[in-house]
């Protein structure tokens, strides 16, 4: 087995150095401390992506993007496709666990302050596949054509309907036209299933590689400490160690996966009507809900503008900051304006879980 | 990458080759029962496409004129009539009384449920006995040698 | 005194110059500022269908509507006053029996009412001299007359079973004609009263069954082909049957045998058979044929009704664990569609007709049952697939922390 694996790393390597790679790799370590569970999760969320990707790919061989056949389509999957089920039903769970440990990811390398230089690049480029990330969510949602994927997608355009100045033409880029029509789900599965993966795997390519190129960040206070000479560094090689670790994690996600797919297999609900009234209680899928919720509870007027228009304003104002944050906490580590951001973070989560919570009520 | 073992061998090695057999046949079994699945699922199944929202109903000649067919719409019965003049109308053929099937009736000229003796005109409009709405309309259109039948979406 | 004097006022201020035209309608204007009764009519009259159409007091009353003396009331001016109960249906019939003069304001409305009121048992009993019965306006109002298609008015389908119970409902009232007051009551209680309140208009009322103006109670003979109008197979099927015959020699009053004239409630399948519930046993005993028919009848209904409850069962329980069983549901459709024409077919009262219906429906609900149990069964595989899925992640996860431990525990 060891000297198949030298036979074809020397193969590759004479053709284009592949030897210096591996090298790199196999000196890849990461910093253990106390706060070694937060490492787990960018890998965690890459391999959710995979699993995306791979469930996507087979869903493509049997769905068709049309008003007419989509939700048709799912139902046959579903239905009659050998294990369609488990596959729709892992690529619609997986999804939202992704999206989970996506946002936990973010808030832990928030709260690590791993965005410190020299990793800003990593911060921005980690943010942008978020939003990516989203995007996948809202555009994939609206693929089976049913009645909760339809008026949730008609209640989210309209609302990117209301951004001043661009508003209009974005509502119209987004939905294909001026409502939500067919056109809409052609869009959507183009963005869903082209345009999302292309941008994606850019930026997936960057932020990989600027994390092996800069290796990974230590915390603030375990920098301290042993700059402080209070504890010595401690680390663990990538390769194995680690790896196997992750793999205890990622063969977990997969029996949670399987077991949410064969327990409680995503809903399929009815076909989408486009001339019913919108079923009450209409909301989005969780992760937009603290924006829903917020948005409720703003008056119709603030000042002079419009309460939903200031309302995305101000999220749009959060965005920005938080994409910045690198750029606005520079003395990351220490100091008072460190925790000032950290502050800031701990409010950040807060709210989204309080007004979450308030939304599913 | 291996590393030096300085326990001595006789007994780590069957330790250790424990552990490699089950973390193997953890990590094979595991794999099949993915690939298993996934495998089965690019195999087509027997009925190889989706019922979709238009279908072919009669074709062109089938019908002749001021007679009514029943045909399959997705999972509901519907129902394709041919009027005096040669023109197609289709509709819903669930009643919307107590959801029976409907029927055309040639020497009424128009559509009956057998139930309740519930009548539509061929506008799909409810005119008699107890079925409260109209029925559903769908869109007739004649491809080639086809009648297809449409739900405006 | 009084009326005096307030007529002298106007007729002073009537000298004013301001008032050199004469007013459009004198019955009016004196009598709105009158008290009591007389005040009653000239106000009410704003709504009333009549005033609508652009007539006015003397239109019926006769009399000088310009005449501002009270000469305008006097026979000279042709004045005829208020009609007495028993002039009323002449009063009224002197326009809405003239066919010409009904069609300047309604071509479509009919003349014939003053001919049907007179062959009913209102219009003959007041012929006789009896002033307690329904006249024109006893059921119109009068002075605030609407039309029937007013939501308001009187004689609106939903307002006419309390038009009719004003009278027919008050036992002291009717005390001396020696019939039930409680047939209003009885409605209410109905799936037609309902269906009514529920804004279908095309449910009956009173009139419907009885007429309006040529009320008569439908007669033992005749109630059937009242129902008929509208329950036609019902009606065909029962004429066809063996009751039509029986019920007609024993003068029983055909379907309000077992459903009731006024308290027409929804039936049950409880209502055949031989149980204590079922009407078939009021005449039928163990024994004779027609106890054994409604036995068989009561089973078949049962059996169908039970073979669809069995499968709706199953298809929750898979729907609820997640299974797509849209389309045996759809199944359902057409044995419930069996069910329903059953019921119907009951009214021949034989079996063997029933029985073709009822069998194809228990095939029907059979195949969704069985559809509902390969769910489950695919359910339960999806659940084994999973325990071994999740053994192999097990046993996998187990082998990698093992080998962790065990490379570990080396380095260190």
């Amino acid at each position: 087995m060891a000297t198949l694996y030298r036979k074809t790393l020397n193969w590759l390597d004479e053709r284009f150095g592949a030897g210096s790679v591996e090298e790199f790799l196999r000196h890849k370590t990461v910093p253990v401390s106390r706060h070694i569970i937060w490492y787990y999760l960018g890998g965690m969320t890459l391999f959710l992506f995979i699993i995306q990707v791979l469930t996507g790919i087979l869903l493509l061989l049997y769905y068709r993007p049309t008003p007419n056949d989509a939700f048709e389509s799912v139902q046959y999957i579903m239905t009659q496709v050998r294990f369609g089920w488990l596959i729709r039903s892992v690529h619609s769970w997986s999804a939202n666990l992704m999206i989970f440990t996506a946002f936990v990811h973010m808030f832990s390398v928030y709260f690590l302050k791993a965005y410190r230089k020299p990793r800003e690049l990593t911060w921005i480029s980690g943010m942008l596949l978020f939003f990516i990330l989203l995007g996948f969510g809202f555009s994939g949602y609206l693929l089976p054509w049913n009645t909760l994927a339809f008026f949730a997608t008609k209640v989210g355009t309209e609302m990117a309907g209301s951004i001043p100045g661009i508003g209009k033409w974005l509502l119209v880029f987004l939905r294909g036209g001026e409502e939500v029509t067919g056109a809409t789900l052609t869009r959507f599965f183009g963005f869903h299933v082209a345009v999302l993966p292309g941008l994606a795997t850019l930026l997936l390519a960057i932020h990989l590689f600027l994390v092996q190129r800069l290796g990974m960040s230590v915390p603030p206070s375990v920098e301290r400490a042993i700059a402080e000479g209070r504890t010595a560094q401690r680390s663990m090689p990538f390769f194995p160690s680690f790896l196997l670790r992750d793999m205890i994690g990622w063969y977990a996600a997969l029996g949670v996966l399987g077991g949410l797919a064969a327990i409680f297999p995503w809903e399929l609900g009815a076909k989408a009507d486009a001339f019913a009234a919108a079923p009450a209680g209409i909301r989005p899928e969780w992760y937009f809900l603290f924006m829903f919720q917020t948005l409720k509870y703003l008056p119709a007027k603030i000042l002079f503008l419009e309460g939903e228009l200031a309302g995305l304003l101000g999220f749009g104002a959060v965005a920005a900051v938080w994409v910045l944050v690198p750029f606005l906490d520079r003395r990351a580590g220490f100091g008072r304006l460190t925790r000032f951001f950290t502050g800031l973070g701990i409010f950040a989560l807060g709210y989204i879980v309080v007004v979450s919570a308030l939304a599913l009520r | 990458m291996e590393t030096a073992d300085p326990t001595p061998r006789g007994t780590v090695q069957p330790g250790r080759r424990w552990v490699n057999l089950l973390l193997g046949s953890g990590v094979v079994a595991s794999i099949i029962s993915f690939i298993y699945p996934a495998l089965r699922y690019i195999i087509p199944p027997p009925v190889a496409e989706s019922p979709s929202r238009f279908v072919v109903a009669a074709k062109v000649g089938e019908l002749k004129n001021n007679s009514g067919k029943i045909f399959k719409f997705g999972s509901r019965p519907a129902l394709l009539v041919r009027l005096v003049d040669g023109s197609y109308r289709a509709f819903s053929a669930v009643c919307t009384h107590l959801n029976c099937t409907v029927q055309y009736r040639s020497d009424l000229r128009e559509i009956w449920c057998a139930c309740h003796n519930g009548l539509y005109d061929l506008g799909g409009r409810n005119v008699s006995g107890p079925p409260p709405r109209p029925l559903e309309i769908f869109e007739v259109h004649i491809q080639g040698e086809d009648v297809v039948v449409t739900r405006t979406a | 005194m009084k009326n005096f004097m307030t007529f002298i006022a106007l007729m002073l201020f009537s000298l004013h110059p301001g008032f050199a035209a004469p007013p459009k309608d004198t019955c009016v204007t004196c009598h709105s500022v009158l008290e009591g009764d007389l005040a009653k009519p000239a106000k009410q009259f704003e709504g009333d269908v009549h005033h609508q159409a652009g007539l006015s007091c003397a239109d019926c009353h006769g009399g000088d509507p310009n005449d501002e003396s009270l000469n305008a009331m006097s026979r000279a001016k042709g004045f005829r006053g208020a009609p007495k109960k028993n002039q009323t249906p002449d009063f009224c019939a002197r326009c809405h029996s003239d066919a010409a003069y009904m069609h300047r304001f309604n071509p479509k409305m009919r003349v014939d009412q003053l001919t049907q009121y007179l062959t009913s048992v209102h219009g003959k009993r007041l012929k006789q001299g009896d002033s307690k019965v329904a006249a024109c306006v006893d059921c119109h109002g009068v002075h605030n007359t609407l039309p029937a298609s007013d939501t308001r008015s009187t004689v609106h389908p939903a307002k006419v079973a309390a038009t009719c119970a004003h009278c027919h409902s008050d036992p002291v009232y009717m005390k001396a004609y020696g019939i039930p007051t409680d047939q209003a009551a009885r409605y209410q209680r109905s799936v037609h009263a309902e269906m009514l309140e529920q804004g279908d208009t095309s449910s009956p009322t009173c009139s419907t069954c009885h007429g309006n103006h040529g009320a008569t109670p439908p007669g033992v003979t005749s109630v059937a082909s009242v129902c008929g109008t509208c329950h036609v197979f019902f009606a065909q099927l029962f004429e066809k049957s063996p009751h039509q015959v029986a019920f007609a020699k024993l003068g029983l009053p055909g379907c309000v045998q077992c459903h009731s004239n006024h308290e027409i409630i929804r039936p049950t399948d409880a209502w055949v058979g031989s149980a204590p519930q079922s009407v078939c046993i009021t005449c039928h005993a163990a024994g004779d044929k027609g106890y054994t028919a409604a036995q068989a009848m009561s089973a078949d209904l049962a059996k169908l009704d039970a073979s669809i409850g069995r499968a709706e069962k199953v298809l929750d329980v898979a729907e609820r664990a997640g299974m797509e069983v849209s389309g045996a549901k759809m199944g359902l459709v057409d044995a419930n569609e069996a069910l329903v024409k059953a019921r119907v077919n009951l009214h021949t009262f034989d079996d063997s007709a029933l029985q073709k219906l009822t069998d194809s429906g228990v095939e029907i609900a059979g195949k969704s049952y069985q559809a509902g149990v390969a769910a489950l069964r695919e359910r339960d595989f999806r659940r084994k697939g999973l325990g071994i899925a999740l053994i192999a992640i097990v046993l996998a996860i187990t082998g990698l922390y093992l080998k962790i431990r065990q490379m570990e525990s080396t380095n260190s």
